[in-house]
């Protein structure tokens, strides 16, 4: 049985990934499982909250688009749900994203969908992240305060 | 007086939405604008448009630029109709700006912080100079990088808040119990109403998603006196956060993206009082996108509007939560201004007609008084001869009870 505790970090890798990274990565597999649909991809909202101050009462800030899906596949006798919850509104990707969450709880795709579509995600995520922190770190800015009457 | 509606006109309605396509679309010989450019390269003008429309789908809102032939408060309607055709699915977590991954991050109260400043990408201290190299095309410009110590960046308000000297921001206890609010409770302006007095959950709804414009003005009227505000940009950042939702039918939380905000804390004097010691208050600005602007002038409303809260009088109109939050969103200004271009022609002839009648009977009135106005006419002119020595006409018949010549006797 494949381990779960790392289900949330793998959707979020999956739902962050753009789609079309997703799709080549998914390409490569070759032939996958079929699928039925427990839940057709539907588009809807979801409402982003914050906190007054950031640490303080909640509040509304605003919503932003959302596609979420179920699928299933069957390992066997049993049968894997997959779910995908993406941002924005694109069905595919929404798919895409539950499929590769059912196959990484089967035993036998885990290891191969890991090192084959979540680690490149990964890393290509932790790249863009390190160039927009490098960016970043070069306006790094030391103001002098002047000395007056002087 | 209520809109009466009209029909017909069909053939020019269609042929004026014709026409606003081909010219949108302007010269066939200049390439058409993609949803990609607008996205990369009016970036901000997205960014506007996905606050003031308070929704965040970039692809949306590039689309909703385009059509609206870049105009942009056009554009935040068109999201807001948009997005009534959805339906509600979660409510996220509430996103935690302190684990920001920042482009930028400034402020202007510590030279010296945990995590340094970083200006990120910005025109703040850039000549307001017309760069005629942009005119020409195929201009290259590589992004300048730097090693990063990649060490946390603690917000700079909870520095002062660890020794008191900052109002705490803590979240809303339920009074009964002692739970923290619940999420039902959270005001929802896309579901109720707005109702005064309102909430601060209400009110910085509200604001982020009101008209930039309508808050830069009020947020200016505050700092030129109409309003208490003597504020400091504590702290302004702009980076991605992570949107978390937990739901039911999966029954863990999952992360399903990373958005970008622009987060402001404005620190403010305040003198205390005899339940308060001497503090400083804050007011909070956040926004979808890069909106460093709005978001400042968000946190100087949103202090304003917390003016009772600290015991303050009400002076300004950016400190009057009725002025500002039942005028403050421009799809529903813009909607109630622009209606007067429609056809009003029942309702004005309505008027044409209380105004025609009001004239008649005026005139009725002015001839039954005519004789006694020259009687009173001709008294003025006798006043003014006598005071002022000028030659007018004597008057035929000086009236003897003239009220305001009481120490002038008649000159025959």
């Amino acid at each position: 049985m494949v381990d779960l505790t790392a289900r949330p970090v793998w959707m979020a890798t999956l739902a962050q990934a753009e789609p079309t990274e997703l799709a080549e990565h998914l390409a490569t597999l070759g032939e996958l499982p079929d699928h039925t649909f427990l839940r057709s991809p539907e588009m809807g909202l979801t409402m982003v909250r914050g906190r007054a101050g950031g640490t303080g009462q909640v509040f509304n800030l605003g919503e932003m688009t959302l596609t979420r899906c179920v699928v299933q596949i069957e390992a066997g006798a049993e049968k894997i749900a997959g779910f995908g919850y993406v941002a924005g509104r694109d069905r595919v990707h929404a798919t895409q994203a539950a499929l590769c969450d059912a196959l990484m709880q089967h035993p036998a795709w885990y290891e191969t969908v890991q090192n084959t579509v979540i680690q490149p995600l990964q890393a290509s995520a932790e790249q863009q992240q390190t160039q927009q922190q490098r960016q970043t770190a070069a306006t790094q800015v030391n103001f002098f305060t002047m000395q007056r009457g002087e | 007086m209520s809109y009466v509606a009209v029909k017909g006109g069909a053939k020019a309605i269609a042929n004026s939405e014709a026409l606003l396509q081909a010219q949108r679309r302007g010269e066939q010989t200049v390439p058409e604008l993609s949803l990609e450019q607008i996205k990369q390269q009016m970036a901000l003008a997205v960014d506007r448009v996905i606050s003031e429309g308070s929704l965040y789908d970039r692809d949306l809102a590039a689309l909703a630029i385009k059509q609206s032939w870049g105009d942009l408060v056009e554009a935040a309607f068109l999201l807001r109709a948009y997005r009534t055709t959805l339906p509600r699915f979660y409510y996220s977590q509430p996103v935690d700006t302190g684990q920001m991954q920042l482009q930028r991050r400034i402020s202007s109260i510590f030279k010296d912080l945990p995590g340094g400043q970083q200006l990120g990408a910005s025109f703040d201290y850039i000549h307001r100079l017309l760069d005629f190299k942009l005119a020409a095309e195929d201009n290259q410009f590589p992004a300048p990088e730097s090693e990063t110590d990649n060490q946390p960046v603690p917000r700079v308000v909870d520095v002062l808040g660890k020794e008191g000297l900052i109002q705490a921001e803590n979240p809303i206890q339920q009074p009964n119990n002692g739970a923290t609010q619940s999420e039902e409770n959270v005001f929802d302006l896309t579901r109720q109403p707005q109702q005064l007095p309102a909430g601060r959950d209400a009110r910085l709804q509200n604001l982020a998603r009101a008209d930039e414009g309508f808050l830069l003005s009020l947020a200016y009227s505050s700092q030129r006196g109409y309003g208490n505000s003597h504020p400091f940009a504590g702290e302004i950042r702009v980076g991605q956060v992570e949107v978390v939702i937990c739901p039911e039918e999966l029954g863990f939380e999952v992360a399903i993206a990373s958005i970008t905000l622009t987060e402001v804390q404005m620190v403010n004097q305040f003198k205390g009082s005899s339940a308060i010691p001497p503090q400083f208050t804050r007011g909070y600005g956040l926004t979808f996108g890069y909106n460093e602007r709005k978001a400042m002038a968000m946190a100087l409303v949103d202090r304003c509007l917390r003016a009772e809260e600290f015991g303050e009088t009400v002076q300004g109109p950016a400190q009057d939560e009725e002025f500002v939050l039942s005028h403050s969103d421009n799809v529903a200004a813009q909607g109630f201004v622009q209606h007067l271009k429609l056809p009003h022609y029942i309702d004005f002839q309505a008027e044409l007609n209380l105004v025609r009648k009001l004239r008649q009977e005026y005139q009725q009135s002015n001839q039954a008084t005519q004789s006694t106005e020259v009687e009173i006419k001709q008294a003025e002119n006798f006043d003014s001869a006598n005071i002022e020595n000028n030659s007018v006409p004597t008057p035929i018949s000086p009236p003897l009870d003239h009220p305001t010549t009481p120490h002038h006797s008649p000159t025959p």
